[in-house]
């Protein structure tokens, strides 16, 4: 029954990933009065580039080649790490949440080498916006993290997620509120969502994310947006897993609600896009300082209570 | 529980007025606060009619009045914007964390003669306490002066309610009513200083003119 749960993690994950962003797109054209695209497009997207040849600038080097597969690669290992409702995962260890922020980081590496490795004016500025904000989004996503760890006593993400119950939340629901804050302003900024980058974007001055892929193509595109897809899916299923009080439920039950947070997450996340502006450039450090202040907050609350 | 709410709400209150320059928004942010702060007496003490008094009241003070008149004042000045605060928003942003962990540092020390409600009561009536005092000097207009007087008081008012177990309504009442008269004399103030100099910027206000 627990290796079943263990291995039914990240064959979700690995599963309905891309469907997460055909829910995003479908929830945005219901706000525009359209009816959309089918839910599983990403995944006849996905199937498209995967039979495309990749085409190489004579200007790169290994470096490009090795990034999307490389991204890809720390993308399925966390989904080993990252819980969705169960209460142990197949790779979890004792301290596995620091594991988990640097193989982020060691994806938004690979992303960022690979766009300094075309040579593109653009893409530079891209990698360097997004060195910047992930350098302000980690210490947010780690004192939060601190808090939880904080709260539940837990250093390994599937225990300190079960350990948010009810009454959990009765007693310590101030500084579990906070870390569900800081944690949705970390999944919109780590997934390039839109008060701080528009997926949907094609003006390089103002591309983030996008514009690093620029140079991308074929099969390693494919890579990249099922990564981007993946990074949404964690993401989403650790801010599902701090919020959710799934602490007193049996693992199936627990499992079926993380699944059903999860999407509910990118329901949110449509709405978000639907009704708000992206913010200027210039003070998108400031919501970040704010997710930063909030991760903070918790941790004093946690410390207190 | 539901006080738990409360203190966050006044926690994430504070720091939108810490991290906004829109004075509308910071208007309306700590007016919610205001609200937040007249909820509180409910959740703490148990049930009388003087509280739904003291906390309609609050609704109607914090929560309509003032707001109505500082957007007016803020209309007739036609200024929006904190432009260039002596401590910009961003550090604003980070101090505001700090504060709070000193005041929690504070009121670990505090000794209270009974026992509090909640632990977060009094950290957090504190800190907003500190806010609108930071708030006062770290800002330029002066419209966004009399909010961080506002914020302030709040965290006077919040901090009364934590500790004090019958509540002295007449007491809360007439600081109401004192608070009510220094936004009105200050919004005129304000519209007459802003007529006189053609601007708000209280850094500029100490330079003689004829």
């Amino acid at each position: 029954m627990k290796l079943v749960a263990e291995i039914l993690q990240p064959l979700l994950a690995i599963v309905l990933a891309p469907l997460l962003l055909g829910v995003i797109n479908r929830v945005k054209a219901f706000f525009a009065g359209r009816h959309g695209q089918p839910f599983v497009q990403p995944y006849y997207d996905l199937w498209r580039l995967l039979h495309k040849g990749a085409v190489y600038s004579r200007s790169t080097s290994w470096v490009f080649r090795l990034s999307p597969p490389a991204c890809l690669a720390a993308l399925l290992t966390l989904t080993l790490i990252v819980p969705l409702g169960g209460r142990s995962t197949l790779l979890g260890f004792e301290g596995d949440l620091v594991l988990a922020a640097y193989l982020l980081a060691l994806v938004r590496f690979f992303l960022v080498a690979a766009a300094l490795d075309t040579a593109s004016s653009f893409e530079g500025m891209g990698a360097s916006r997004e060195a910047f904000f992930s350098a302000l989004t980690e210490p947010a996503l780690f004192v939060a993290l601190a808090a939880m760890a904080r709260l539940s006593g837990r250093l390994s993400l599937p225990e300190m997620f079960a350990a948010v119950t009810p009454g959990n939340w009765a007693t310590h629901g101030a500084a579990l509120l906070l870390v569900a804050a800081t944690l949705a302003i970390v999944l919109l900024a780590e997934n390039s969502r839109i008060p701080v980058d528009d997926p949907n974007t094609h003006l390089e001055l103002t591309m983030i994310h996008e514009v690093m892929v620029l140079d991308n193509s074929g099969p390693d595109f494919a890579f990249i947006q099922y990564g981007s897809a993946l990074k949404l899916w964690l993401l989403s299923a650790v801010l599902v897993g701090a919020a959710l009080p799934t602490g007193g439920l049996s693992t199936p039950l627990a499992m079926a609600a993380a699944v059903g947070g999860v999407f509910l997450v990118a329901v949110c996340v449509g709405t978000v896009e639907s009704c708000m502006a992206r913010l200027r450039m210039t003070h998108v450090p400031l919501l970040l300082f704010t997710a930063v202040a909030l991760a903070v907050l918790a941790l004093v609350f946690s410390l207190r209570g | 529980m539901w006080i738990d709410v409360i203190m966050v709400a006044l926690v994430l209150t504070n720091m939108v007025a810490l991290g906004s320059s829109r004075l509308r928004a910071c208007i309306r942010v700590v007016a919610i606060q205001g609200v937040a702060v007249g909820l509180m007496p409910l959740f703490i003490h148990s049930f009388a009619p003087q509280l739904l008094l003291f906390t309609a009241l609050c609704f109607i003070l914090k929560g309509v009045v003032f707001p109505w008149m500082l957007m007016r004042t803020l209309r007739q000045l036609d200024v929006w914007r904190e432009d260039s605060p002596y401590v910009s928003f961003g550090l604003s942003l980070l101090i505001g964390p700090m504060v709070l962990a000193f005041a929690c540092w504070v009121s670990s020390h505090l000794r209270l003669p009974y026992d509090i409600h909640s632990a977060t009561l009094i950290p957090v009536a504190l800190f907003t306490l500190f806010v609108g005092l930071f708030l006062i000097v770290s800002r330029k207009k002066a419209l966004t002066q009399v909010l961080g007087y506002l914020v302030l008081e709040n965290g006077i008012c919040a901090f009364g309610i934590a500790i004090a177990y019958e509540q002295p309504l007449i007491i809360e009442l007439g600081i109401l009513l004192d608070i009510f008269v220094g936004v009105f004399v200050m919004g005129i103030a304000i519209f007459h200083i802003s007529r006189e100099f053609d601007h708000i910027n209280t850094d500029q206000l100490n330079t003689l003119r004829n």
